[in-house]
């Protein structure tokens, strides 16, 4: 079993509230991040998928195939967006989009059009909002 | 959005200096084993720790663990400990040699039971740009 791994970028904006909790609560738990006007960051969006190299091209998977995917179902909808405002998975206070959520969001998004090819099979998603801090999601229900 | 498992993780620096010997060598065993890092003086190095904690993501927060007691937990368990130190001299490594697989595993077990929330999965501790160490606790 390979695992390979591909790399992009995408810059967002963000901020974090939950509209159950009073703002003293909301500015407790996500400190700055609560800030409803947003901020924003430079997101890494790390793709690993697992497979065996095909016997005649030696790939796991097409490279560019999958930064062709990663555009399509995430960066074209992420990038120089506001993720509160502009993503179904988080619009109208549905969920926050903390890195974790991001992570778990990208996955599904990628799920099906990875595993659907045929060939490898998606095995982890990892989104860094800065280089220090990043959060991963492997499948599970 | 989902109750699977997910992973959030963390780097930090941590500069300290540190002299690998075994006393159960000589020194010209010493000396072959461990080259350069054998200098009696010691020497330093700029490490990152990075832990990652899992564990399912909280409704509430979208978080699996919120990082600013996460950061509180390294900086009293770990940052306060080790960073602008000699490790040698740390009780930790008194019968060990301040080796980064050994200081990966203390500090796993340092903050293992000193999670605000999830579990920890794995401490990775890079030396240099181009070695790392990684423990998962066993």
């Amino acid at each position: 079993m390979i695992f390979l791994t591909r790399r992009a970028t995408f810059s967002a904006s963000h901020y974090y509230w939950n509209d159950a909790w009073t703002e003293e609560e909301n500015e407790q738990v996500f400190g700055r991040c609560a800030n409803r006007n947003g901020h924003g960051h430079n997101y890494t969006l790390e793709v690993t998928v697992a497979g065996e190299p095909d016997p005649v091209t030696g790939f796991v998977v097409d490279l560019k195939w999958l930064k062709d995917v990663m555009e399509r179902d995430v960066l074209a909808d992420f990038d120089h967006r506001h993720l509160n405002l502009e993503l179904p998975e988080f619009a109208a206070g549905k969920l926050i989009p903390t890195t974790e959520n991001i992570a778990i969001a990208a996955w599904k998004r990628l799920e099906g059009a990875v595993n659907g090819a045929g060939g490898a099979r998606l095995s982890r998603v990892r989104v860094y909002e800065t280089p220090e801090i990043f959060a991963e999601f492997r499948g599970g229900a | 959005m989902s109750s699977g498992k997910a992973y959030f993780g963390r780097r930090v620096g941590l500069s300290a200096s540190h002299r690998l010997h075994c006393d159960a060598l000589s020194l010209e065993e010493n000396r072959a084993v461990y080259g350069k890092c054998n200098n009696p003086h010691g020497h330093g190095h700029n490490y990152v720790v990075e832990v990652l904690v899992g564990g399912t993501v909280n409704p509430e927060t979208g978080m699996v663990v919120n990082l600013a007691a996460l950061d509180e937990a390294l900086r009293t368990k770990v940052l306060e400990r080790f960073d602008h130190t000699n490790l040698n001299l740390d009780p930790l490594f008194l019968n060990q040699a301040p080796t980064t697989e050994n200081l990966c595993r203390v500090v796993f077990e340092l903050l293992k039971d000193a999670m605000p929330a999830g579990e920890l999965e794995c401490v990775r501790v890079e030396e240099t740009e181009n070695n790392f160490f990684e423990y998962y606790g066993e």
